[in-house]
């Protein structure tokens, strides 16, 4: 009997944290298909409408599926560009004999990058491709999201190429295989699911990130949480269109969420427990 | 090895060098060099003129700063106490759960998904005074209405409330993945020995996950330190200074007054500070690990 009570009292309490993180998703999602009037009174029932999100994705003065546009192709190419740079340097590392101090000052520096605030970094950044000429092209963004996952990168791929059996990598090389013929056909199968659990969080990371995409970007480049941002702040009356955005942009991550959870909780508990 | 290695080396860990070189050091080098300079521009072109040690001197005697800094700290200890707590009373029950497991889980991680931006637009509708669904609940209470990002006496509360929502699950995830490593061979002796739960939590528990807790309190701790999206929207710095955080001074001085060389001795004072944090960090972790 007292086994049963507890059981109950720990499914009511997740039940009730799981309400508390619920509960204003739902709240915000639901005053998208509000009428601001609707919203103002209070109302519990109220008739669904869509012009919020008609406003939002299609009106002249809104750029919003630009800029669902512009964080999609940010977000592939940065985690494309990070996964592969990373997956190699972390093999390499790992597996080819790198004098100690190269590994330990470089896996230093990309810890102590980790905690950079971001935006001390952004100004010399912008600097660096207004000097170039890339300011307003997405090159710049591009390469800053990837050098910003680039050390959580790292880590987790060097977790997943350790897991590879170091004896079949010998006997390939005994083989006779090539660096790059190793590592198409023996290391990549074997860390697919690791590249997996990195990728869902590099892209969600990039698709995230607010603060250097607001110094780097423009109208035309701007991506979602610039959007956002702006169209809070330009707008601040406009409630239901500015809840009618937020649900748009949290769509990528509820499909991953579902596809994915296996892969997300993987990925950010790996780091902490080797 | 074999003669094309130098050649594989470089082409595996080139990359990578090259970019966390470029992209990494050579902005802060930049921005140690610019912290030493007052920058003023003219027709698109910057002029650095030396400045010494001027702008570092006059750091401590920012009001802004000084603000910024007080509250980082109340917010960075506040959430991540909250968090640490939450989410390792959340890992305690979740263990202990066979059924729905996965669920909870999925459940759980759906904030740390959410853009820090968007939680910002969430929270400023839902803790808005005419319409947000916080007053409704406190109206229903009985309580009377607040506009809690607007009153000095509760902005920096909310903002911490709102963090704690967006990071516990964080927090809970790693704490239970160091939960589920955890040996069984103690609690079967405890068990045996007839211990109660609190002793197992006490001598068993808090003990083997010292480390899982003090990484992901690190961890924590610095993205603590970052904080601005969700500050961005939800209270912009204010009411005057009550929410106004490191990340946003510098964003302050730095981009809104153009002040780059001033901006950069507060980025590199704030990136030493957190150099130091993680220096302490590391040391305790390792003198837990050879201690247990």
């Amino acid at each position: 009997m007292r086994r049963l009570s507890n059981r109950a009292f720990t499914h009511a309490a997740l039940v009730g944290v799981g309400t508390a993180i619920l509960v204003p998703v739902i709240w915000v999602i639901a005053a998208g298909f509000r009428t601001q009037i609707s919203l103002l009174t209070g109302e519990f029932l109220f008739t669904p409408v869509m012009s919020n999100f008609a406003e939002v994705l299609f009106s002249k003065t809104s750029d919003f599926l630009v800029n669902y546009r512009n964080s999609l192709i940010v977000g592939g190419a940065s985690t494309v560009l990070c996964l592969t740079i990373a997956t190699l340097a972390a093999w390499s590392l790992a597996r080819l004999d790198w004098p100690r101090w190269i590994v330990h000052v470089f896996l230093g520096w990309a810890l102590l990058f980790q905690m950079l605030p971001p935006l001390a970094l952004a100004s010399a950044w912008y600097t660096m491709a207004r000097s170039v000429g890339l300011e307003n092209s997405f090159a710049g963004l591009i390469l800053a999201h990837t050098v910003l996952n680039l050390p959580m990168a790292l880590w987790l791929m060097g977790v997943f190429v350790r897991e590879v059996p170091l004896e079949l990598e010998e006997a390939a090389r005994i083989d006779g295989a090539s660096t790059a013929v190793l590592l198409r056909h023996i290391v990549l199968p074997l860390v697919a699911p690791g590249l997996a659990a990195c990728a869902i969080l590099t892209f969600v990371f990039s698709w995230n990130e607010f603060a250097v995409a607001l110094n780097l970007t423009m109208k035309q480049t701007a991506t979602v949480p610039v959007a956002i941002a702006k169209f809070a702040q330009d707008f601040e009356i406009r409630y239901t269109q500015m809840a009618a955005a937020a649900a748009l942009s949290i769509l990528p991550a509820l499909v991953l969420l579902l596809i994915g959870q296996r892969f997300i909780v993987r990925g950010l508990t790996q780091g902490a427990i080797k | 090895m074999t003669g094309d290695s130098a050649l594989s080396r470089w082409a595996t860990f080139g990359p990578a060098l090259v970019l966390m070189l470029a992209l990494g050091l050579l902005p802060l080098a930049n921005l140690v060099y610019t912290s030493f300079h007052t920058v003023t521009w003219s027709g698109g072109k910057p002029t650095f003129t030396p400045a010494g040690l001027s702008h570092y001197l006059a750091l401590p005697s920012d009001p802004l700063l000084r603000a910024g800094f007080r509250n980082t700290i109340v917010f960075a200890i506040g959430a991540v106490g909250g968090q640490m707590l939450l989410g390792f009373a959340l890992a305690l029950l979740c263990s202990r759960v066979t059924r729905g497991r996965v669920i909870y889980r999925a459940l759980f991680i759906l904030p740390i998904l959410i853009p820090g931006i968007v939680i910002g637009a969430i929270w400023k509708l839902m803790l808005n005074f005419d319409f947000g669904l916080v007053n409704q609940i406190t109206d229903l209470a009985g309580l009377e209405p607040r506009n809690w990002l607007g009153d000095k006496e509760t902005a920096l509360a909310s903002v911490i409330v709102v963090d704690i929502w967006h990071w516990t699950p964080f927090c809970f995830l790693l704490l239970l993945a160091g939960l589920e490593s955890l040996p069984q061979d103690p609690y079967e002796a405890a068990k045996i020995d007839g211990a109660t739960w609190w002793q197992e939590l006490r001598y068993i528990t808090l003990p083997l996950m010292a480390p899982a807790i003090l990484v992901t309190f690190a961890f924590r701790l610095v993205i603590a330190f970052k904080v601005f999206d969700e500050i961005y929207l939800l209270t912009g710095g204010g009411p005057v200074t009550a929410t106004e955080v490191l990340s946003f001074t510098l964003y302050q001085r730095f981009f809104t007054e153009d002040r780059a060389g001033y901006g950069s001795a507060m980025a590199i004072a704030i990136i030493f500070f957190c150099s130091l944090l993680l220096i302490a960090a590391l040391s305790v972790r390792r003198r837990s690990e050879t201690a247990g």
